[in-house]
C-alpha cells in the first residue's frame, strides 16, 4: 500500500520550533550583556521567568485544557525570556512568577494559545506588573561590570526618567546632560533599565540575525525607528533645550527591544508589508507621544499593545497585491 | 548574463533534485496490454469508436472528441481491443478505459516513422489547427487542456506572442529538459508550426537557468532566426505556471479570472511543441511521450519514451525496479503531482513524471497552530492570503473565500510547502475552490 495525500508532496524545512529557537538565539547577545552588567540578578530573572512560563503553559495545557502539551515548541520559552528582558533584574521573584502567569495564562492561553493571542504576552505581563508594582518595576539596579563585584544593590533611574523628571522640574537638556550616560554607554548598555533593553548594539545584532533567518521582516523595526527618529527630531529641532535629541530617544528605554523583539512578534503583528509599515509608524508615533506628553517616561510597551489591538483592522485594510488585479494604489505586498 | 528575469510576486525555491538531467531518453518496451483512459484531457472525456474484439493499429483513432473541449485518442499499440471497462487511473478512481491486448507493432501507414527532420511547413493555419485537433494534442505540461482550442483565440482576441514553456520548475522532473536537448530542432519547427497556426510573428522560449545546456542549444538553433527568442529565467517555483511565465517573459499580468489571450499570449509546453511537429510534419498522433522516472531511492533515474497506456510498473522496471522502502508514488512532480494508488495506473498524455518517494519522505509533518507568520502570503505567486482562505474554507465561509479571490489560486502548493506549522493549506484551498466554483456556476445559471 502506498501513502496517498494531496500535493505538495515535499515540505520546506521551516518549523514553528525553528522560528522560536531562532528568536532565542537572537536574544543571546543581549542576554550576555545583561549578565555582564547586572550579574546574577539577570540570571535569576531569566531562569525564573522562563521556567515559570514553561510551567504555567504545561499546567494549563495538561490540566485545564486537557489537550496536547506543546511546551517544547519554543514559544513559551520565548515569552519567558522576553518577560525577563522586560523587567528590572532586582524584581522580587514572586512578582516575576505573577508576570509569567499573566503572560501565559491571561494573554496567551485564554485567547486560545499559540497563534490566537491578540496582544504580545510578555508585554501584557510587563504592563500588568508596571501598573501593579510601580515602585519595584521602576527601580533599576545600576549597571556595573561583573568584574567590579557581584552583589549590587544600588538602584538608579533610567536615562528616560532622568530626562522626564528633569524637564518636568523645569531644567533644560544642557543642565541634565551631566547626569546622563554617554552615547557610547547607550550603545553598549552601560545604563539603567530593564534586563534586556540596555544594549542597543546587542539587540541590533540579534535583529540582523532574525532578518537574515527570515524570522522577522525589516519593515516593522525600521518603520518604528524612523518614525521615532523623525518625530523626536522635529521636536528637538524646534526646541533642543526642552526636548531630548532623536539619538537619545532611539537608544534609551525599551525602544530597541520593543522595535526588534516585541513589535515583530508574528502572532500579534500585521501580515502584509503595507500593514507592517503602518503598524510600525503607529508604534513610533505613540511611543514619542507617551514619552513626551504622557505620565510615564517610557511608552514603547503601551504603544505596541495599542497597535496590537489595531492589527485585525490593519489586516483587513491592507491586502497583498493580487496578481492580475487592476492597477492602482497598492499598499500591500 | 545580467539580472535574470522572473515573475514578481512570491515564489519558492525547493531543492531541485534533477537527478535524471544528464540521462538520455530511452525507449520503454511496448507493454503486453495497454490501458488507455478515455478521460485524458481537461474537459469532456472522449467517446470510444472501437468495440471489443476490433483489431487496431498504432495511431488508429479509437476514441473521438465528445465536445468542444475534448480530444481524439489514438491507439498507442497494435492488437485487439480486449474490453472497454473501468480501470484505476491516476485519479485513484475506476474510470472507463480502452484495454488493448498487444499483438506486434503494426503502425498506421500514413505515419512517417523516419527520423528525418522536416523543416518546411506546407500547411495553412487552418490545416495546422485541424491536424493538431485530429492528432489529439493536449497541453503536455500536466494541465492537458486541448491544444487546438488554445490555437483558436475567441472572436475579438488576437494573439501577439507565443510563449513556449521550457521552464520545468517542478523539482525532479527532466522530461522537457531532455526533449529540448535531444529533439531541439523538432521543438523549434514545432514552435514555428504553432506560430503559424496562431499567426504571430514572435515566440519566446522560457527556460530556467538550471538548464544552461538547453538554453545554449536552443539559442544556437535559433541564432539566425529573429522570430524566436530564448529567454533564460531565474530558477523560481512556480515559474512554469502560465500566468507566472507570461509575467516573467513579458512583464504582462493576466487579469484575475481571465485567460492568457487577454494579454495577447498563448503558452504551450515544449512537449506540446514537439507533439505539434510530429502531428503536422509526420502525421503522428499523440501516442507516446517522455516520462521522467525518478526519486532519491530509484536505482536508475531515467527519462523514458513510453507509449500512452503503458502501466507505470513497466516504467519503474525500466528504472531498475521499485525500491523496497517506497512509501509513495507520485504521478507528476512533487509540488503538483498526484499520489497514485497502484502500479497498474497507465501513462497518459499529461504524465510528465513518476516520482518515487521513500517511506520517510512520504508522510506529512504533524500540523500545529498557525502562528500568523505570513510566510504563506509572502510566497503566494497570486498575491493571495492562503491562511485566510484555508480558514474560510475550513469554516464553510465560502462568501469570504470568494471575495478574497480563492478562484485565483493556481494550486501550486507554495504556501503549504513553506508553512512552518505544516498546515495542509492547499487541501483546504482545493476544497474551498470546489465549493466556491459550484456556487458561482449555480449563480450564473439563474
Amino acid at each position: 500500500m502506498f501513502t496517498i495525500s494531496g500535493s505538495p508532496h515535499i515540505h520546506g524545512d521551516e518549523s514553528t520550533k525553528k522560528i522560536m529557537y531562532g528568536v532565542v538565539y537572537a536574544m543571546i547577545p543581549a542576554m550576555l550583556v545583561s549578565i555582564y552588567f547586572f550579574g546574577l540578578g539577570a540570571v535569576r530573572v531569566l531562569l525564573i521567568a522562563s521556567i515559570s512560563c514553561l510551567f504555567f503553559e504545561w499546567v494549563i495545557q495538561k490540566y485545564l485544557i486537557k489537550g496536547p502539551v506543546t511546551i517544547f515548541d519554543g514559544s513559551a520559552l520565548v515569552t519567558g525570556m522576553l518577560l525577563a528582558f522586560n523587567v528590572p533584574t532586582n524584581l522580587p521573584s514572586w512578582m516575576i512568577i505573577i508576570g509569567a502567569l499573566v503572560a501565559i495564562g491571561m494573554a496567551k492561553m485564554s485567547f486560545g494559545g499559540l497563534g490566537k493571542n491578540i496582544f504580545n504576552p510578555a508585554l501584557v505581563a510587563r504592563v500588568f506588573l508596571l501598573i501593579s508594582f510601580p515602585v519595584q518595576m521602576t527601580s533599576w539596579p545600576k549597571p556595573r561590570a561583573i568584574t567590579e563585584g557581584i552583589a549590587d544593590v544600588i538602584t538608579g533611574p533610567t536615562p528616560l526618567s532622568v530626562v522626564k523628571e528633569g524637564l518636568d522640574a523645569g531644567k533644560t537638556m544642557s543642565e541634565l546632560q551631566e547626569s546622563l550616560p554617554t552615547y557610547m554607554d547607550y550603545l553598549i548598555g552601560q545604563m539603567g533599565g530593564s534586563m534586556g533593553e540596555i544594549s542597543a548594539i546587542a539587540l541590533i545584532l540579534g535583529g540582523l540575525y532574525m532578518i537574515w533567518k527570515k524570522i522577522i521582516t525589516w519593515e516593522i523595526p525600521v518603520s518604528i525607528l524612523i518614525t521615532v527618529f523623525v518625530f523626536s527630531g522635529v521636536l528637538w529641532f524646534i526646541d533642543p533645550q526642552y526636548n531630548a535629541d532623536p539619538a537619545f530617544h532611539l537608544l534609551t528605554g525599551g525602544l530597541m527591544l520593543g522595535a526588534i523583539y516585541m513589535a515583530t512578534d508574528m502572532v500579534s503583528s500585521p501580515m502584509t508589508r503595507g500593514g507592517q509599515l503602518l503598524y510600525g509608524f503607529g508604534i513610533g508615533l505613540l511611543t514619542i507621544l507617551i514619552r513626551i506628553w504622557g505620565a510615564y517616561p517610557e511608552g514603547v510597551s503601551f504603544a505596541i499593545l495599542l497597535m496590537n489591538a489595531a492589527v485585525p483592522l490593519i489586516n483587513s485594510g491592507f491586502k497583498p497585491r493580487r496578481f492580475g488585479a487592476k492597477p492602482g494604489i497598492e499598499l500591500g505586498s | 548574463m545580467g539580472i535574470l528575469k522572473t515573475f514578481a510576486l512570491g515564489g519558492i525555491h525547493p531543492a531541485e533534485n534533477k537527478l535524471s538531467a544528464s540521462i538520455p531518453i530511452e525507449i520503454v518496451p511496448i507493454p503486453q496490454q495497454a490501458i488507455v483512459p478515455l478521460g485524458q484531457n481537461l474537459g469532456a472525456p472522449s467517446r470510444p469508436v472501437v468495440q471489443r474484439g476490433d483489431k487496431v493499429k498504432v495511431g488508429q483513432l479509437i476514441a473521438e472528441a465528445s465536445g468542444f473541449i475534448s480530444t481524439n485518442i489514438h491507439s498507442p499499440v497494435s492488437g485487439s481491443v480486449l474490453k472497454i471497462d473501468g480501470a484505476i487511473d491516476s485519479t485513484g478512481f475506476k474510470r472507463p478505459c480502452i484495454i488493448i491486448n498487444v499483438e506486434g507493432d503494426e503502425w498506421d501507414e500514413q505515419i512517417d516513422r523516419s527520423d528525418d527532420l522536416v523543416k518546411e511547413i506546407n500547411f495553412s493555419a487552418e490545416e495546422i489547427i485541424d491536424k493538431i485537433k485530429q492528432a489529439g494534442l493536449v497541453g503536455m505540461g500536466g494541465a492537458t487542456f486541448p491544444t487546438y482550442v488554445k490555437l483558436m483565440p475567441p472572436p475579438g482576441k488576437k494573439a501577439e506572442y507565443l510563449i513556449i514553456n521550457g521552464v520545468e520548475c517542478e523539482p525532479y522532473l527532466t522530461s522537457d529538459h531532455r526533449l529540448m536537448l535531444e529533439k531541439g530542432q523538432e521543438v523549434i519547427v514545432g514552435t514555428k508550426i504553432l506560430m503559424k497556426a496562431l499567426k504571430v510573428e514572435k515566440a519566446f522560449i522560457g527556460i530556467e537557468n538550471n538548464k544552461p545546456d538547453a538554453i545554449n542549444h536552443l539559442t544556437e538553433l535559433t541564432k539566425s532566426d529573429k522570430s524566436i527568442l530564448v529567454i533564460p529565467l531565474k530558477v523560481q517555483y512556480p515559474q512554469g505556471g502560465e500566468k507566472q511565465l507570461i509575467k516573467a517573459a513579458l512583464n504582462r499580468e493576466v487579469p484575475s479570472g481571465k485567460l492568457p489571450i487577454e494579454v495577447g499570449c498563448v503558452v504551450q509546453n515544449v512537449g506540446t511543441a514537439f507533439a505539434a511537429y510530429e502531428a503536422v510534419q509526420k502525421n503522428k498522433p499523440l501516442i507516446e511521450r517522455v516520462v521522467t522516472v525518478t526519486g532519491k531511492s530509484v536505482k536508475k533515474p531515467s527519462n523514458l519514451l513510453a507509449r500512452i497506456g503503458t502501466p507505470i510498473r513497466e516504467l519503474i522496471d525500466a528504472a531498475e525496479g521499485l525500491p523496497e522502502n517506497t512509501g509513495k508514488i507520485i504521478g507528476g512532480g512533487p509540488m503538483m503531482g498526484k499520489a497514485v494508488t497502484s502500479l497498474d495506473v497507465p501513462v497518459v498524455k499529461g504524465s510528465s513524471g513518476i516520482l518515487i518517494m521513500k517511506e520517510d519522505e512520504s508522510s506529512r509533518k504533524t500540523e500545529s497552530a498557525c502562528i500568523r507568520c505570513s510566510k504563506c502570503t509572502t510566497v503566494c505567486p497570486m498575491g493571495l492570503e492562503p491562511y485566510l482562505l484555508s480558514k474560510a474554507a475550513k469554516l464553510g465561509k465560502y462568501d469570504i473565500a470568494e471575495t478574497e479571490m480563492i478562484m485565483d489560486c493556481i494550486e501550486c502548493g507554495s504556501c503549504q510547502y513553506t508553512c512552518p506549522a505544516s498546515i495542509p493549506l492547499l487541501d483546504y484551498l482545493r476544497l474551498g475552490k470546489g465549493k466556491v466554483g459550484n456556487i458561482i456556476r449555480n449563480r450564473n445559471k439563474k
